[in-house]
């Protein structure tokens, strides 16, 4: 009974391959680009570990210099003496390559490839020309050292490991050390570090990798994406199922009528669903690599230039991230079909089958009173909700809320059409699109969801931009930027600068704790760079005076939003001196907290903390003048002297390669969105011909009636465009100003690009006029005999 | 003369049977004949190619003067808004129009939309308290009425039904065949009635019988 069962359910989808085409492609591309997005997260996050992995940074507690510069030779040595186990570590890049010297002598255990007890690997790593482990990949990107290149399959991306001495005279540093790795077990006896080396701080090992908490938020934007697509996929998909289930109730109900045990037959669904699920999840999952491979190297150089983390740019095929996409997929099939399988489930025995029926009742008020209840949630989220979770949820609520209006809405502009129409054509035309409305539904809130989430991340993107663009002028103000090595190289550079610039302005900075959290302490000198270029989100009267009378500090956004320092709020700089804030400026791209107080007030406070860094103020046509006097006088690096356009190129490629994968992932939701259209019309055409062919018979030809289908699809596109620009514009608004400043720190002004939401309309018009020209297309150029098949009586 | 035929052939492709072989007919003004005949012999074709929904092999199909022959899509389009009208077995009624628009539907296509003959149609037909209803919303008989009422009120030379009565019941279906002969009679059109039913043939004043594709 069982087989032929399925022989007789099975028929439908041979006799209506398109409908199977159309479940199978639209799980598999909402697969896809869920698992692609879930394939790039896994191999950065394997990255990340193996880093943590191969360095033991994050394990391992370490020393560092207060003011982030170098420690000296002698230092190393006198904490060894003073019984501290540390072991030093120096890092820098060669070309693309992160280079790490470690000494394998006094390395903790399971630091670097030959933190073992090996003796022949410890050998050959300090002998000869000494060893580099790296990559393969990684060794290719490598110059000639002349030193050994060993392959390290499990070493982290783009990282040379190497001896601390090899890696000191490839990095032209001879005797600087970054930091020191503290062993876990030190001796119970060991004299205090403020007292061997009071510059030096000891900063505690932490939890899990420091990069992986950092990126997190860039993680889950990607996954919200991700789920975005997917979401607009299982549009599709329910759509198909809706359908192929309201289609085969006449056999179901055959097959009832003849004997076929109800339960048998839900079961038999059921499976068939989760084999066509099965069967489009390795296809999405297959697809997903090609996306994520084709995405990978932007994300990687996102992540680099971001974040600092190296991310492999090779793809694995880690069992992570396949099986969520083939999870993904059959889960979203069965929330997808669950409905389709209950009403079944329910259907009286002699009840009518006619797939309209199956459309119009769509049209039922409950998707109404339930959008009105999630645009509610994410209205209450968005005023009371706190993180990113929350923040996320605030998205998905207005989002599937606004797509469930849509029908509604549509229903609402038809009639509307229909009301003003004067012509017998015109009047049909609105009331025909009237009732297609059901039938495209889930296509076009799939369109709507795409089109939203275009203008939103485009708003979002675009005034980060002009902000970031903006806040680059402001802060980047000098013309040069000089970094020394010591403080006798800093004095000549500033001896040999001041008669030749504008202004020479040293950069102060000691990282400290305030408020609790970790923070940079800047002194900034009394200058009208800072005065004419800074702009500020609040501020008290006078900010730039009181600053220069030392009567207050200033403090980055991210500090203000965690800590809680508003105006007037004191700040405790250093134990006996406490300030209030006088301004609060925005620090775009910085994930840590800043503090700027006056540049006496700092010298003051922190009289040991040299100047290492300054920034020169001098007519640009002069700097190339001034960086050939402080190389040949100064001996000053040409790679220690960046000029201010090399920096705002560098920071904008950042910006622009941080967007590019999202930039991607928009365009694909909204091709996803297309070929939806696209399915849902070319399904439809069988079913209207009913429609069609009386219209056609009464005298409109053929082609005309193809003209009106694509003006049509134009106009509910139109609509759903317009939909989309408010709903988009508020997605835009809850990036910007909740999900930003939960996952950055940071809240970001929110301008208006009215030319792109109307480029994105003409393009969306465009998809759907494309989308719907195939159908019109076979119309146009329908037999008549196959339009006549309508009208026959014995059909 | 209101219609010609003349040696008219039709085969379908795929089929070795010419479904018509040499049809030859002639209507007048307010000629009403029924034409009956076996399943498959090819009543419906004849009648489509009148409507000028179809086109024929060879011969001659001309209406009211005019041959259907040379015309393209669109000149056959502009005969069916303007000079016949076609009430089929499944009523085709446009769903996403009420039945005061169906009415009118066809007549606004033709240019010649009269209110008051609408209005006067849908009450001679029993409509009048249907106008603003939906055709799902309507009874099988109430259907054919609405599609009766659609085709007289654009007033068309030459009226084909091609079984109005097929679906309904026989008490319905004798009521609306009278409204139907009443209405057409009033109007001066002809009529052709395609009809498996001899009781309501041997009521028309002419009738033919198509057989293996010609007629009798």
């Amino acid at each position: 009974m069982t087989g032929s069962i399925l022989a007789a359910l099975l028929g439908h989808w041979w006799r209506n391959p398109l409908q199977a085409f159309t479940l199978l492609a639209g799980l598999a591309l909402g697969t896809a680009l869920w698992s692609g997005v879930q394939a790039i997260n896994a191999e950065a996050r394997a990255s990340y570990d193996a880093a943590a992995a191969t360095l033991g940074d994050g394990n391992l507690a370490q020393i560092t210099e207060r003011d982030g510069g170098v420690i000296a030779q002698d230092t190393y040595v006198a904490l060894r003496r003073a019984g501290w186990l540390v072991s030093p570590v120096i890092e820098g890049r060669l070309g693309p390559v992160r280079v790490v010297g470690i000494d394998p002598l006094t390395a903790p255990g399971g630091v670097g490839p030959v933190g073992t007890t090996d003796g022949a690997v410890l050998e050959s790593f300090l002998s000869g020309e000494g060893q580099i482990f790296a990559q393969a990949a990684t060794q290719a990107q490598l110059p000639d050292t002349g030193a050994n290149g060993m392959l390290a399959p499990d070493a982290a991306p783009n990282t040379a490991i190497m001896d601390i001495g090899l890696a000191q005279r490839l990095l032209g540093r001879p005797g600087q050390i970054d930091r020191l790795l503290v062993a876990p077990e030190q001796p119970i006896r060991q004299t205090a570090l403020s007292d061997v080396a009071p510059d030096l701080a000891l900063l505690p090992p932490q939890d899990g990798s420091d990069v992986g908490r950092l990126t997190d938020s860039f993680h889950l934007n990607l996954t919200a994406f991700g789920l975005l697509a997917f979401a607009v996929g299982l549009f599709i998909v329910h759509g198909a199922i809706g359908l192929a289930f309201e289609q085969r109730r006449p056999i179901v109900r055959t097959l009832r009528a003849l004997g076929a045990p109800l339960g048998r037959l839900i079961t038999l669904m059921a499976v068939e669903l989760a084999v066509l699920a099965f069967a489009a999840g390795a296809i999405g999952v297959a697809l997903g690599y090609v996306v994520a491979a084709a995405l990978l190297p932007d994300v990687a150089a996102t992540l680099r230039g971001l974040y600092g983390a190296d991310v492999s740019g090779q793809l694995a095929l880690r069992p992570a991230w396949w099986l969520s996409g083939l999870a993904m997929a059959m889960g979203g099939t069965a929330v997808a079909a669950s409905g389709a399988l209950w009403s079944l489930a329910r259907m009286p025995l002699l009840a009518s089958a006619q797939p309209r029926a199956w459309a119009m009742a769509r049209q039922g008020a409950g998707p109404v009173v339930v959008a009105g209840m999630l645009l509610a949630v994410a209205g209450a989220l968005a005023i009371w909700g706190t993180g990113l979770l929350a923040g996320f949820a605030m998205l998905g609520a207005l989002l599937i809320g606004g797509a469930l209006v849509l029908p509604p809405l549509l229903a609402l502009v038809l009639r509307l059409g229909q009301a003003q129409a004067r012509g017998a054509v015109a009047q049909w035309f609105w009331a025909d699109t009237r009732q297609q409305v059901p039938g495209l539904s889930l296509a076009l809130m799939a369109l709507l969801l795409a089109m939203a989430a275009n203008v939103g991340v485009s708003t979002m993107v675009s005034s980060f931009r002009l902000t970031f663009t903006g806040f680059l002028d402001q802060r980047l103000a000098s013309e040069l930027y000089v970094r020394t090595t010591d403080a006798a190289q800093a004095d000549a550079v500033a001896a040999l600068a001041t008669p030749l610039v504008d202004a020479v302005l040293p950069v102060l900075a000691v990282d400290r704790q305030i408020a609790g959290y970790p923070a940079e302490i800047y002194g900034a000198r009394d200058h009208a760079t800072y005065r004419d270029n800074w702009l500020f989100l609040r501020a008290a009267p006078d900010v730039w005076d009181a600053l220069a009378r030392g009567e207050g500090v200033l403090v980055n956004e991210q500090l203000y939003r965690r800590a809680g320092l508003d105006l007037a709020a004191d700040v405790v700089i250093a134990p006996g001196l406490s300030l209030p804030v006088l301004g609060i400026y925005g620090d775009y791209g910085n994930p840590a907290g800043q503090v700027i107080v006056t540049e006496a007030v700092f010298r003051q406070q922190f009289p040991d903390v040299l100047a290492l860094r300054f920034g020169l103020r001098i007519d640009p046509d002069g700097v190339a003048a001034l960086r050939s006097v402080l190389r040949d006088q100064a001996g000053v690096a040409d790679a220690a002297m960046v000029d201010q356009a090399a920096i705002k190129a560098l920071s904008l490629e950042v910006f622009e390669r941080t967007f590019t994968v999202t930039t991607a992932l928009n365009i694909l939701t909204l091709a996803v969105a297309g070929f939806a259209i696209l399915m849902s019309l070319l399904t439809l055409a069988a079913m209207r011909l009913p429609q069609l062919a009386p219209v056609w018979a009464l005298g409109l030809t053929r082609r005309r009636l193809a003209g009106l289908d694509l003006v049509r699809a134009v106009v509910l596109a139109a609509v759903t465009g317009a939909a989309a620009l408010p709903l988009g514009l508020a997605l835009a608004w809850a990036l910007l100003a909740v999900v930003n400043v939960e996952a950055f720190g940071w809240q970001l002004p929110m301008y208006l690009f009215p030319l792109d939401y109307l480029r994105l309309g003409a393009l969306a018009l465009l998809a759907a006029a494309l989308a719907a020209l195939w159908p019109a297309w076979r119309l146009s150029r329908m037999p008549p005999a196959q339009l006549l098949g309508v009208f026959r009586n014995d059909r | 003369m209101l219609l010609r035929l003349h040696d008219v052939a039709k085969t379908y492709p795929g089929t070795e049977m010419a479904v018509l072989r040499g049809v030859s007919l002639t209507m007048v003004a307010g000629d009403m004949l029924a034409l009956t005949g076996e399943s498959g012999s090819g009543k419906s074709t004849l009648l489509h190619l009148v409507g000028g929904l179809d086109t024929a092999d060879s011969g001659v199909v001309a209406i009211d003067g005019t041959d259907l022959t040379p015309l393209d899509d669109a000149g056959r389009a502009a005969l069916r808004r303007g000079t016949v009208g076609v009430i089929f077995q499944q009523f085709n009624l446009i769903p996403s129009l009420t039945v005061v628009a169906n009415i009118a539907f066809q007549a606004r296509l033709a240019g010649r939309h009269d209110p008051d003959l609408a209005l006067a149609l849908a009450t001679r037909l029993g409509l009048a308290a249907h106008l603003h209803k939906y055709p799902e919303q309507l009874s099988g008989g109430q259907q054919q009425r609405v599609a009766i009422a659609r085709t007289l009120a654009a007033r068309p030379k030459l009226v084909l039904a091609d079984e109005p009565t097929g679906n309904l019941d026989e008490a319905t279906a004798d009521t609306v065949f009278a409204l139907l002969c009443e209405l057409v009679g009033e109007t001066g059109a002809g009529l052709i009635l395609v009809t498996h039913s001899e009781r309501l043939a041997t009521r028309m004043p002419r009738r033919l019988h198509l057989s293996e594709g010609q007629l009798t």
